[in-house]
Order: structure tokens, then C-alpha cells, then sequence
């Protein structure tokens, strides 16, 4: 492991790499392999965090590849300025949201992190520094973006941002009976909001397959949010986090518990509630508020699993909904959302539905489950998320991602002798 | 490379022709294996089981050839599996002699035969082994002990202490390896009906190699320490390691 202290330590990293490789590790919130290489070298990325620039007129940033959302967020949220994407925890660098071209819930509308990247700084595995823009080296850019690390080390990049007047959102809830339901609402009105996702009751069966709570909203206005906070509308306050306590049960995941938590929180949901003002640490990151929030799942952790299926495809979706709520899979959080369309090479979005859960390592025949759904997944022309990836079958890998083999070839002439190398690369045989 | 649920990506046997080796290849390459390395004294015989791993969807099989009493050839033998193959997510040490407790209290070379293959052996062919999965960062080594090794037994003794040193020895190594990457997992079967044990009379809570192979999938995919197989018999050998000697010595095992 070796600290990234300024960009030079970072080339003497790449440089000075060993048989077994070197890679860039941000906050390691990947939930599999990726941020791991085995024998070989890893960058902490971390100390590498300077915000170079912030232009408020043209509503850019120059930051380094280190920082993470939660500094960015506070450091732009009172100057009225928001990052473009924001994915579930803000506990992740800029390099690792470029590595996964991370989506927040305005995919839909506003697509994937690296279309808001102006240019990145790209120290390459040869060892060369070079900025890459999305015109002029597009090829670069776009294997960089979703390429989990493999064209090199993020230095530092220009993000384009979003102007907001509060740290507010106005949120709408309202209920689904249904998967057709839940899916027809998002057709029709998804536009109308920036952010939209609906929350899954993944054990509801036979007609009630799908129900679930549509959470959907847009930035308050400062004038909304000045009657609701005494501290200005743009105030970010700290805020003690809650502790998970340490001896949550792994019982607590029962299926009986899990039926019942899901039950009452669908129940607890209003028929439609308008305009609601929720604070965005709550409404962006509500996970990162629970200190340990996996302990719930007992010692022996979880899986994330995500999947997307193209548009037309909602047969695959219900396919795997199905499948999982007949296995009785306990899942608090299944999540639900549109994608609007792919940037990177191997980018995971892809225009259609996105289905993101936790399942317990536990679950019995978890293995074959899952394996069937990747099946299901990859004839319907949709893939598996490889940030959360950590068990996914390599043959399917190509099928699920039809250009990898224009990536491979582009990563093969900038890195012939491999010195860029992860895990999950060895896992399944990505590059 | 292990996936997340602990399945094996790639094999290495040494004692490619074990009847225990061949039900848990079937049994890794039906969960995810892809590329399995057969090693024995006699390739050829391991050939009928590469073909099978290949029809089952392992698409690198390969039989090579390996003595674990040729010392001398371990480190090349090694270096070439490890340049040959990649990465190497699982090796499992399944070769093993059991021979005639009379026979080999008559005839001595036989007796060192023995503890040469068992305990020598394992011995020569791990050194090298652990430095390329030291190398590798990553990596379990499954060595097939046995409840022979847990308290001597006038009826094996000769294989029992074989068994007793190399099942130190394991355990040694995956202590010292904690912290590289590298795991040891020590599995300690007991009566297991192969080709090994035909026609001898059936110990108590004998088991086949199916179990045995299920017993080591399981294993793995826990990262565990020990298996015992069946469980049971961890209880069991608990009990009779406790036992005084003159009550062990009259038992007739
Ligand atoms: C609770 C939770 C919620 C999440 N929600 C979402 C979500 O809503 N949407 C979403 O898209 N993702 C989500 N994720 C996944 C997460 O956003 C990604 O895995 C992200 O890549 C993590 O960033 P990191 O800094 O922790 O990177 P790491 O996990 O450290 O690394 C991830 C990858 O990025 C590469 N990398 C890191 N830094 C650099 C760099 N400077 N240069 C080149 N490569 C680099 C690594 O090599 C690795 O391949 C979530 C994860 C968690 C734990
Ligand atoms: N069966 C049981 O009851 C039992 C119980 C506990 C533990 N075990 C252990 O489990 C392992 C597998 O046993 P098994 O039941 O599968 O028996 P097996 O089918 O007889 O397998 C043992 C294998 O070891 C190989 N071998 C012996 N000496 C060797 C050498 N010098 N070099 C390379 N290979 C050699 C043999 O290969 P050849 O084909 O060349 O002879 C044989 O295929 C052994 O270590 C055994 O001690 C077995």
C-alpha cells in the first residue's frame, strides 16, 4: 500500500510496479474486488484531495481525484453549487466515481458522472501525465470512464455542477400496488423530476409483485427551504452519526422480520404526499447517517447485487423479481430506478431499469440464485453492476458488456505489459 | 480468483488420480472452477478425469506429472504449474499412502515409504508452493489430513504419525501465513470408502468421497480453519483424545 502524496508519488507508484501490478484505491467503497490487487501494489488515493478550483460563474470545480463527495458537498452546498451525480454514500473519491461512472438517482435525466467531467488527468501506465477531454481523445476517455482503473490513475478532473439555491430537496412519495404500476408511474412522470427511484418490497408476491414506494423529487428553492430551516437554506450541518448497535442480531434478518419491516414501512408511506422537504444528507445518503449499517445483516455480511435490463426488456425485470421474491430472498433495500442512456466503453448504465439489492452471504443456495438471475440478465441484453460485482461468472462478462472488446483493445495498446491490475480484472478475466 | 461466496476459479490436485481429489474437482468445477491442474505419478490415469472436467465446463484441464517423493523435481515442478497456469486459486494436497500396519512393521523401507509420501513429501512440495502464493497475495492450500493423525491407533500408526506431521505442519503454516492472503485449511476425514480403504472392515460414520468433496466446498466458501468429515467426528475425536491410555489401548481400533 503506498500513500499518494502529490502526483509524483503516485508515478513513482506506476513506475516502480512489480510483476503483480499496481492500481488506485479511493474510499474502497466498491463492494467486491475492485479497489484490490492481490500481491501487487495499491495506491491510497486519499491524501490527494485539493480542491484546485471552484468557478462559481461557470459552475465548474478543478478537484483532485482523492477528495471524496462528502468534501465536495461541503465544501460547494454553501456557495449554492451541487456535484452533478451523487451516488448512495457520499463516502467515495472523484477517482472512484470516475473508475465506476457512478449514477445517483437523476440518471434518468441527467446520465452518469463522467458526462459532467470536463477533462480528467490521466497518469497513464506507461507513466505519462496527460489530460484527456471527452472531444479530443474520446477513445481515452471513454475506456477511463467505467473502466474500473484499468487505463491508469485519476489525477484530477474538471467537473461541471449544478447550481442550487437550498441543501433541500422537495420530495413526492407516493405508493405502487404493483411492478406494472410502479413501472408505469415512472414512464409517465419520471421527467418531471430530477431525482426519482422507487423503494421494492421484494418479498410481496403473485399480484402484489413489486409494490412499492415511489420517492421522487427535485433541489427546494431557497424560499421553500428558508421556512423550514432557522439555520439559512443552504446550511450543512455536521451532525453526529448513529451508531448500528454492535449486537444486532443476525436474526434480525429473518424473512418474518425483514416481511415485516417492509410491510410497515409500505404501509407507513402515505397513499401521496407532495412536496415534502427532506434535508440531502437524509434524502441522498441516509445509510451514511447508520454508523455499521450492514451489522444488521449479522456476521456474515451481504452481497450487493444490480442489474439493469434494457428498455422492452421489463419481462427480464419481473423475471428476476420473481425469482428472488420466491426464494424469499429477506432484502431491506431493493431499489428500483430508470437509466437513461451509456457513456463509457463499460459503463454499467444502460437505457432501461435498474435494480440494485443487498442479499445476505448467508441465504441458502444464494450461489445458484444469483447465477440464474446473471443468466436471465445477460439474454435480455442487460448486465450486472461491476462495482458491486464479486461473484459474477466471467463467460458472461462479453455478452453483458458488448463493447469490451473495443475496450480491451484500447487498453491492450496503453498498457501492454499489464501494469495496471485489480481483483476483479483476475476474477473475470476483464482485461 | 475466490469470488465473494468463497467458489474457486482455478484447481491445482496433487494426487490427481484420489478418488477423494476427483469428486471434489467434479464438485469445484461444477460450482466455477474453469482451470484445474491434475498432477500425478501417472498422468495418464488422471486423463479420464481431465475429459470429464472438460465436458463439465472447465475449459483449461491438464494432467501433468508429479511424485511427491521425487523432492528434487518439486521446485521446477511448481515454478511450471505457476508460469504455465496463472494464478492458482486452490491447491489441494490429496496424495497419501495408507498401506499395511503389519506389512510396514516388517518391512521398513516400506514404512518410510510411507511417511515419505505422507508427511516428506507434503513437506518438499509446500515450500515452493507458499512462496508463489505468497507472491500471488491470495490463495488456499487444503491439505487431506485425517482423524489418523489425531491420536495413534495400534491398528495405523505407522500413517497415523504421517498423518499427525503433516497436519502440524499445516497448521503451523496457516497460522504463519496469517495476514499474506494465503489460507491453510486442514481437512480430517475420517473412514472414507476409495480405493484407499477397499477392503478393509468399515469404521463408524464412514463416509465417500462425495461427502468429503461437499465437506471441502463448504470449507472453502467459509474460509474455515478445519473440517472434519463427517462433523460429527470432531466431537468424537475429541472424547477419544481425552482418553486415558490403558482405556484407549484396550479399544479395538
Ligand atoms: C452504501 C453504498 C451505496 C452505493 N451507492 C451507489 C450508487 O447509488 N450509484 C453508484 O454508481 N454506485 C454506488 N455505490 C458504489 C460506489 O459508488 C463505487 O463503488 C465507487 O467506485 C466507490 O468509490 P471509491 O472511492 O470508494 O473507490 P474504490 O472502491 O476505492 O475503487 C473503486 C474502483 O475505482 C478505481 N479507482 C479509485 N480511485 C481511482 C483513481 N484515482 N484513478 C483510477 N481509478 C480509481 C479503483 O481502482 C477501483 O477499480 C455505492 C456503494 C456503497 C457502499
Ligand atoms: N479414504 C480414507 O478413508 C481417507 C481418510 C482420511 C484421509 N484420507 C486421505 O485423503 C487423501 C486422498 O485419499 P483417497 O481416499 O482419495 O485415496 P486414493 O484414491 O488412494 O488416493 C490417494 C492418491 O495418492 C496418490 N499417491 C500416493 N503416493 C504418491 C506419490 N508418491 N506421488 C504422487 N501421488 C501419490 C495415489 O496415486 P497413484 O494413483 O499413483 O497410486 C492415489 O491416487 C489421502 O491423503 C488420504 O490419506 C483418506
Amino acid at each position: 500500500m503506498v500513500e499518494a502524496r502529490a502526483a509524483d508519488a503516485v508515478a513513482d507508484a506506476v513506475s516502480g510496479a512489480g510483476a503483480r501490478g499496481v492500481l488506485a484505491r479511493g474510499l474502497g467503497r466498491s463492494y467486491g474486488d475492485a479497489a484490490q490487487n492481490a500481491g501487487g501494489r495499491v495506491v491510497d488515493m486519499r491524501s490527494l484531495a485539493a480542491v484546485r478550483e471552484v468557478d462559481a460563474d461557470a459552475g465548474t470545480a478543478v478537484v483532485d481525484a482523492g477528495l471524496s463527495i462528502e468534501q465536495l458537498v461541503r465544501l460547494l452546498v454553501p456557495m449554492g453549487l451541487f456535484p452533478p451525480v451523487v451516488p448512495g454514500t457520499w463516502h467515495v473519491t472523484i477517482g472512484g466515481a470516475i473508475a465506476a461512472d457512478v449514477h445517483g438517482k437523476n440518471h434518468h435525466r441527467d446520465g452518469s458522472f463522467c458526462e459532467h467531467v470536463e477533462w480528467l488527468d490521466l497518469l497513464t501506465p506507461q507513466g505519462q501525465r496527460v489530460r484527456v477531454t471527452r472531444s479530443d481523445d474520446r477513445e481515452l476517455f471513454e475506456a477511463t470512464a467505467g473502466g474500473m482503473g484499468m487505463t491508469g490513475i485519476v489525477l484530477a478532473a474538471r467537473l461541471r455542477l449544478l447550481r442550487v439555491e437550498s441543501a433541500y430537496v422537495a420530495v413526492d412519495r407516493e405508493r405502487a400496488g404493483d411492478l406494472d404500476d410502479a413501472m408505469s408511474r415512472m414512464s409517465e412522470r419520471d421527467d418531471d423530476y430530477r431525482y426519482s427511484v422507487a423503494w421494492i418490497d421484494c418479498l410481496a408476491r403473485g399480484g402484489r409483485l413489486g409494490r412499492s414506494v415511489l420517492i421522487r423529487g427535485d433541489h427546494a428553492d431557497a424560499g421553500a427551504a428558508q421556512r423550514s430551516s432557522s439555520n439559512g437554506a443552504l446550511a450543512f450541518p455536521g451532525g453526529a452519526r448513529l451508531a448500528a448497535p454492535p449486537w444486532t442480531p443476525s436474526g434480525l434478518l429473518r424473512r418474518s422480520t425483514v416481511r415485516l419491516f417492509n410491510e410497515a414501512y409500505y404501509r407507513a408511506a402515505p397513499a401521496r404526499e407532495v412536496g415534502r422537504l427532506e434535508h440531502m444528507r437524509s434524502f441522498f445518503w441516509p445509510l451514511d447517517s447508520v454508523r455499521n449499517w450492514n451489522r444488521i445483516y449479522g456476521p456474515s455480511g451481504f452481497l450487493q447485487y444490480q442489474l439493469v435490463v434494457p428498455q422492452g426488456r421489463e419481462d427480464a425485470l419481473r423475471g428476476a423479481l420473481e425469482r428472488l421474491s420466491d426464494a424469499g430472498c429477506p432484502s431491506f433495500l431493493a431499489v428500483l430506478k430508470r437509466f437513461g442512456g451509456q457513456n463509457g466503453l463499460i459503463s454499467f448504465p444502460l437505457e432501461g431499469w435498474t435494480l440494485a439489492l443487498d442479499v445476505p452471504a448467508a441465504l441458502p443456495g444464494l450461489s445458484r440464485l444469483l447465477d440464474g438471475l446473471d443468466e436471465l440478465v445477460a439474454e435480455a441484453g442487460g448486465r450486472v453492476y461491476l462495482a458491486k460485482d464479486s461473484r459474477l461468472r466471467p463467460e458472461l462478462l462479453p455478452a453483458m458488456y458488448p463493447r469490451l472488446s473495443e475496450w480491451r483493445a484500447i487498453v491492450e495498446r496503453l498498457d501492454p505489459a499489464g501494469v495496471m491490475r485489480s481483483d476483479l480484472a483476475r476474477r473475470l478475466d476483464l482485461r | 480468483m475466490r469470488d465473494a461466496v468463497g467458489t474457486v476459479q482455478s484447481l491445482l490436485v496433487l494426487g490427481g488420480t484420489s478418488e477423494i481429489a476427483a469428486a471434489t474437482a467434479r464438485r469445484l468445477v461444477a460450482d466455477r472452477a474453469r482451470r484445474v491442474v491434475l498432477a500425478a505419478r501417472d498422468p495418464a490415469g488422471a486423463e479420464p478425469l481431465a475429459g470429464e472436467l472438460r465436458s463439465a465446463g472447465a475449459t483449461d484441464v491438464e494432467a501433468v506429472r508429479f511424485d511427491a517423493t521425487d523432492f528434487d523435481s518439486h521446485r521446477a515442478f511448481v515454478e511450471e504449474v505457476f508460469d504455465r497456469h496463472g494464478d492458482i486459486d486452490c491447491v489441494l494436497v490429496a496424495f497419501g499412502l495408507l498401506g499395511d500396519q503389519d506389512e510396514l512393521m516388517r518391512d521398513e523401507a516400506a514404512a518410510v515409504g510411507v511417511v515419505q509420501s505422507n508427511y516428506a513429501g507434503a513437506v518438499s512440495v509446500s515450500v515452493p508452493l507458499v512462496e508463489r502464493l505468497r507472491v500471488q497475495g491470495h490463495g488456499t492450500i487444503v491439505y487431506l489430513s485425517s482423524v489418523a493423525g489425531e491420536r495413534a491407533r495400534k491398528s495405523n500408526f505407522v500413517y497415523g504419525s504421517s498423518k499427525a506431521g503433516l497436519d502440524a505442519f499445516a497448521q503451523g503454516l496457516g497460522d504463519a501465513l496469517q495476514g499474506s492472503g494465503v489460507q491453510v485449511m486442514v481437512v480430517r476425514p475420517g473412514f472414507v470408502r476409495t480405493k484407499m480403504t477397499a477392503g478393509l472392515e468399515e469404521a463408524p460414520l464412514a463416509t465417500d468421497a462425495d461427502a468429503v468433496a461437499e465437506a471441502i466446498a463448504t470449507g472453502l466458501r467459509r474460509s474455515a480453519d478445519t473440517v472434519w468429515v463427517p462433523a460429527p467426528l470432531r466431537i468424537v475425536m475429541s472424547a477419544l483424545r481425552h482418553l486415558p491410555r490403558p482405556v484407549f489401548r484396550r479399544l479395538d481400533i
